[in-house]
């Protein structure tokens, strides 16, 4: 294993050259208080951040546009692509219009309505999948980290592996066995390769608080397990899981659409922006424009929740101001 | 050193070993006869058939199968192909073109990357680094598979059509040389590109308010000094660790990149073998990856070391 | 000993008039933008020091001591630090409106720092030895054998054992106590003319803190350079310097020479500090401490910073901010180098 010698890890508490305690408080009162206060301030900091940054008010209004769209589609298009003749022949490949602002794909259905319709799988996959991977990684994190031993050991080796597997050559593999495509199965894909980041996370959180002073205090004091867990050890985590969760879910997004541009993901009739692209794909020299708003709602959707995550990160890190 | 590298070598064992077991056991339960796949439309004939699930003991049980598969592995034999090609020359085929791909994808985003990163760390605040920001922040939210065409249309396609310069070949060829793989590796390498510049970012304006930093510049070093010798040092340890790491997922992630620009690596070989149901390949080429993976996380840690004399191996 | 010859692409000083003090700081201003606000650190500082001088400056962390130390040496953080008024005179020029490239070569030559953490502020990954020779190939273009040799006589001078063996180590293989010899070694390098050092024994065990101090004041004294001292203990300073400024909230409080701060200070500030220095005499009694915390630079108090600690604070003192007076004998004979920020210094020092 790779060890440090000496007081290494000094350094990585980077002083502010120069500037100095703006607070005025000299030393620091040990123990739970100064850290609840001190957490608290990290928080509310944080939100004051977050309130003035343009990056993490653009990013929420776009999630929260994209949540409505996908919860109820048909406030944002009369038409529902899958309606029996939705699409006609006769309109394929027509350019947009002031009618059909987005055009029509191939099939001479409308690519608005579908661009809109397919909202509801990206969000549901990525929602779900990280939902998943919060619950199950965050789980068996806690547990390594708090029994440590033994089932630390295995269950850091059974992380391996799956981060061994690449993601998408793993997910062709599990969804072929799977065979059934939609939102669902590929939420169920991408958490199972997917969890091993929060476990990470989770374990080294418990780690690092199990042995601090106030836990020890906490503990000497009789407060049990559930206790510690729930009021320290759980606070502390939830700041790098919330900032990776938000990251993560834009790029589940990305990957559901990536496997199925793949051909393994969502299954026609399923609607998705990724087989948009793959369908549009064929003839995009001749008609960009149907693979391209696809394309651009994607890539919208997938920024947005970076935008927010990316935010949210800046706002805990006190070091980056 | 030696005792350390042999320990990490036996650790990586039963990562392998899982990891395999997982590949064949998902292999073994894709849905569908693979002797019915190999005889396609029409109805395969019972004594062929027999006689291929006996020579490839497929009637045998999973764990006999598995075990059978790992021991040959082990000896460094990859197995057959139902067809009776040899797996290892399949793989030997295709996994060339994945590897040129990835390294010149992984040379762009250590280069370009870096440099990209400590422009923005140096300049923090300014337009340089605003625009470094943003336009890595766009990269990462637009998918591989869109960014791909995007780069085909305006480097590939109209870079020859308005400006008659044709240096990125649209398609690949193996006969343009390094150059085919150009538009490619940048493609594949786009989003992780991004990331080694964020982090380069983050880590040298970490390292610049580092107190060595301050000791640097007051023992009146020139700026070049102080940021390439005293923080640039430290602040490459981090990204070390992502390119390393990197390395692994460019050749995993290949298949999208192989699949716009036809490249016929690793990523259309297991497509074609998850649809026959060739498990004995799909394990092979994903066990090639995974040990790829372990031996750049390895030279990671030995990296470590050297550029950081603090941490000792034992 | 070594001798060095100062070559000549140091920027020659403007000739400087006899009695010219080595380095005088005049009415010097620091903030630092912050999100939250202005942050005032430094507001009006005033002091010199002469070749073969030691100042003390001490204060609280917070009170501005060791921003005003940052600033001699070039090395505040600029933005979010911002000096919008002052000068610091370094034999004769001021340093604040030399060009960037002229007083960098002053950094490490003329004026050297030595830092409170030797750990965080040794690079951990390169060698001693490189670290020290450095000055030498960057200032004096010397070859990187030469280098390593000057680096093994530093490290000698500073009493490091087995130098020769030890140049090739790195910072974390040493000691805390020879680490602070190394950046002792690494500040004297160049001969330079003034010294600053930033606390340089609070990190060390108190067993180590009087060698490290004793080998300070040896080489200052042997190379006649000047010395700012900067620190919170006021037990270090009593051996080693020839005069203390006493800073509060960003502020000179008091001045004095040394003896004399802790026979008669006249300052409150001062008084509260020497009273919460344990005293043997003294066993048993509660120890004294001054109330309450130093000011918050974002919103320092109205009047005299100090006066919401302050038991004796009258009205005067929550409105006018006190200058620094000329502080006298009973008498009205003069007092030199006396002075103090303080409405009723009278009844301090006689009373």
């Amino acid at each position: 294993m790779r060890e440090t010698t000496t007081v290494g890890d000094e350094l990585t508490d980077t002083k502010t050259a120069g500037a100095p305690s703006t607070s005025g408080t000299v030393g620091n009162t040990p123990g739970k208080k100064a850290k609840k206060e001190r957490e608290a301030s990290l928080w509310s900091d944080a939100v004051s951040d977050l309130r003035r940054n343009p990056i993490f008010l653009i990013g929420s209004a776009l999630v929260l546009l994209l949540v409505v769209l996908s919860a109820v589609p048909q406030w944002f298009t009369p038409d529902s692509p899958f309606t029996a003749g939705a699409c006609q022949l006769q309109d394929s490949l027509k350019k947009p219009s002031a009618d059909h602002w987005f055009g029509f794909d191939v099939q001479g259905c409308d690519v608005y309505t579908r661009t809109v319709w397919a909202a509801r799988n990206s969000i549901i996959v990525g929602i779900v999948t990280t939902a998943l991977v919060i619950v199950v990684g965050g789980a068996l994190g806690l547990l390594a980290g708090w029994v440590g031993g033994l089932v630390d050991s295995l269950l850091s080796r059974f992380t391996e592996i799956f981060f061994a597997i690449p993601l998408l050559l793993g997910g062709m593999l599990i969804m072929s066995g799977l065979g059934k495509g939609n939102a669902w199965t590929v939420s169920i894909v991408l958490a199972t390769l997917g969890w091993p980041q929060i476990f990470r996370i989770m374990r080294s959180s418990v780690l690092q608080n199990k042995n601090n002073d106030y836990v020890v205090a906490a503990r000497a004091l009789g407060a049990g397990t559930w206790r510690i867990t729930m009021r320290h050890i759980l606070p502390n985590a939830i700041a790098p899981v919330i900032v990776v969760g938000a990251i993560s879910l834009g790029v589940y997004i990305g990957a559901e659409a990536a496997l199925s541009y793949l051909g393994i993901g969502v299954q026609p009739p399923g609607i998705s922006w990724g087989l948009m692209v793959s369908d549009a794909s064929v003839r995009w020299l001749q008609a960009p424009h149907v693979l391209l708003f696809p394309a651009a709602a994607l890539s919208i959707t997938v920024l947005a929740f970076i935008m927010v995550g990316d935010a949210v990160r800046d706002a805990l890190d006190p070091k980056l101001r | 050193m030696g005792r350390y590298l042999i320990r990490r070598l036996i650790q990586a064992i039963p990562v392998l070993i899982g990891a395999t077991f997982l590949i064949y056991w998902l292999s073994f339960k894709l849905p569908g006869d693979p002797i019915q796949a190999l005889a396609g439309e029409k109805k395969a004939d019972p004594l062929v058939a027999a006689m291929l699930r006996e020579k490839y003991h497929l009637n045998d049980s999973f764990l006999s199968q598995y075990w059978n598969y790992i021991s040959n592995l082990f000896q460094g034999n990859f197995g057959e192909t139902l067809t009776g090609r040899s797996v290892w020359d399949k793989i030997t085929e295709a996994f060339p073109y994945t590897m040129n791909l990835a390294i010149v994808a992984f040379l762009i985003e250590a280069v370009v990357g870096v440099l990209a990163g400590i422009m923005a760390a140096l300049r923090r605040g300014k337009f340089l680094d605003q625009l470094v920001l943003l336009s890595t922040l766009l990269v990462i939210s637009i998918p591989v598979f869109v960014s791909g065409f995007i780069l085909q249309l305006t480097l590939g396609v109209q870079l020859k059509n308005s400006w008659g310069i044709d240096f990125f070949p649209v398609s690949f060829n193996e006969n343009d040389g390094i150059r085919a793989y150009l538009l490619p590796a940048l493609v594949l390498a786009s989003t992780s590109l991004a990331y080694v510049a964020r982090l380069t970012r983050t880590s040298l304006m970490e390292t610049m308010r580092a107190d060595y930093v301050r000791t640097a510049t007051a023992k009146g070093l020139p700026r070049r000094r102080v940021v390439g010798r005293h923080a640039l040092r430290n602040a490459l340890i981090p990204i070390v660790t992502f390119l390393g790491a990197d390395l692994g997922s460019l050749m995993g992630g290949a298949v999208i990149t192989e699949k716009i620009f036809n490249i016929h690596g690793i990523g259309g070989l297991l497509a074609e073998s998850v649809y026959r149901k060739e498990g004995t390949v799909i394990v092979g080429v994903v066990s090639l990856l995974i040990i790829v993976y372990l031996v750049a996380n390895l030279i990671v840690d030995l990296l470590y070391a050297v550029l950081d004399p603090r941490i000792r191996y034992a | 000993m070594t001798t060095i010859s100062k070559t000549s692409n140091v920027p020659a000083p403007r000739s400087a008039p006899e009695g010219t003090p080595l380095l005088e700081v005049r009415d010097l201003h620091v903030e630092f933008h912050t999100r939250d606000g202005v942050a005032k650190a430094v507001n009006g500082v005033s002091y010199s020091v002469n070749a073969g001088e030691t100042l003390a400056v001490l204060g609280e962390s917070g009170s501005g001591k060791s921003v005003t130390a940052q600033a001699i040496m070039g090395i505040l953080d600029m933005p979010p630090g911002k000096i919008p008024h002052g000068e610091i005179l370094f034999q004769g020029q001021d340093l604040l409106k030399l060009p960037a490239e002229d007083f960098r070569k002053i950094r490490g030559q003329k004026i050297a720092m030595i830092f409170q953490d030797a750990l965080s502020s040794l690079n951990p990954v390169h060698t001693v030895g490189a670290q020290l020779g450095e000055m030498f190939r960057v200032h004096r273009g010397m070859s990187k054998k030469d280098a390593t040799a000057k680096a093994v006589e530093l490290m000698d001078r500073v009493k490091i054992p087995a130098a020769k063996a030890r140049v090739g180590d790195y910072p974390h293989q040493f000691s805390g106590g020879m680490r602070q010899r190394i950046m002792i070694a690494m500040a004297m390098a160049l001969e330079p003319d003034l010294i600053i050092a930033d606390e340089p024994t609070t990190a060390l065990d108190v067993t180590v803190q009087a060698q490290v101090m004793d080998l300070l004041a040896e080489l200052q004294r042997e190379m006649n350079m000047g010395l700012i001292l900067i620190t919170h203990d006021l037990g270090v300073v009593a051996d080693v310097a020839d005069k203390i400024a006493v800073m509060y909230g960003g502020r000179i409080v008091e001045n004095a020479p040394v003896h004399e701060i802790y026979k008669r200070p006249a300052h409150p500030y001062t008084r509260g500090l020497l009273d919460s220095i344990p005293r043997l005499d003294q066993k048993g009694q509660e120890l004294y401490a001054i109330k309450g915390l130093p000011p918050n630079l974002l919103n320092i108090p109205s009047g005299c910073a100090f006066n919401p600690r302050c038991p004796k604070a009258q009205d005067i003192c929550r409105t006018d901010v006190p200058v620094l007076h000329q502080v006298t004998e009973r008498d009205g004979s003069e007092l030199p180098g006396r002075g103090s920020a303080c409405h009723f210094w009278k009844e301090q020092i006689h009373g």
